[in-house]
């Protein structure tokens, strides 16, 4: 039963890292990338993590066991607070330095301000 | 429950060396550095499956930590050094 739980949870990590592949592959732009990558990345990381937890507690709790997964849930924490910074600092530098989205008819939609980008 | 361990990281090793197509033809820098970012970040869970497989965890888990320590704070100096556009 345990073993059922940790593997449906591996399974569904994994699924998520492949969706943020096949989206940084595949998508147009840098800005579709990365809406394909910032989200998908964090949440399959989560889902693994909580599998091998799973795993490593299903077969009784002792002292060592509970420091190292408190170890491995320290890493999902700290994810889920550096992914999104570092998506955002990412993606605010790429905007200042005038990074176009993309478009069907390859016509700007947004206009910068030129005397301020100086 | 060995076997789905290896099973997991020979398929996540497939998906970093895939990952490797967008950082060597990335069209532009921010591609390059959005491949990276996810590449780390499937190499942390890829370190913390090595643990498991080769029973050793609590030793992974240090290597597994740092690693994602270091992956954070190169994003965020790429993006600093990159947000005033002087290089190309």
């Amino acid at each position: 039963m345990i073993d059922l739980l940790s593997i449906l949870f591996l399974a569904a990590g994994l699924f998520f890292f492949c969706t943020a592949l096949v989206g940084l592959l595949r998508l147009p732009d840098f800005y579709c990338r990365m809406h394909a990558v910032g989200k998908a990345d964090t949440m399959g990381m989560l889902l693994v993590i909580l599998g091998l937890i799973i795993h490593h507690l299903g077969s009784g709790i002792t002292w060592p066991k509970a420091v190292v997964s408190f170890k491995i849930l320290f890493i999902a924490a700290f994810w889920f607070l550096g992914g999104p910074t570092a998506t955002h600092a990412l993606l605010r530098s790429a905007f200042e330095r005038g990074q176009m989205p993309w478009t069907k008819d390859g016509k700007a939609v947004i206009e910068w301000p030129e005397e301020e980008r100086k | 429950m060995g076997e789905v361990f290896i099973g997991a990281g020979v398929f996540l090793g497939g998906l970093i060396s895939a990952g490797f197509y967008r950082i060597i033809k990335g069209p532009t820098l921010f591609d390059r550095i959005i491949a990276v970012n996810l590449v780390g970040t499937m190499t942390v869970v890829f370190l913390l499956l090595m643990g498991f497989i080769y029973q050793r965890v609590d030793m992974f888990v240090d290597i597994s930590l740092m690693y994602s320590l270091l992956s954070f704070i190169g994003t965020l100096i790429f993006a600093k050094y990159l947000s005033r556009g002087r290089t190309e």
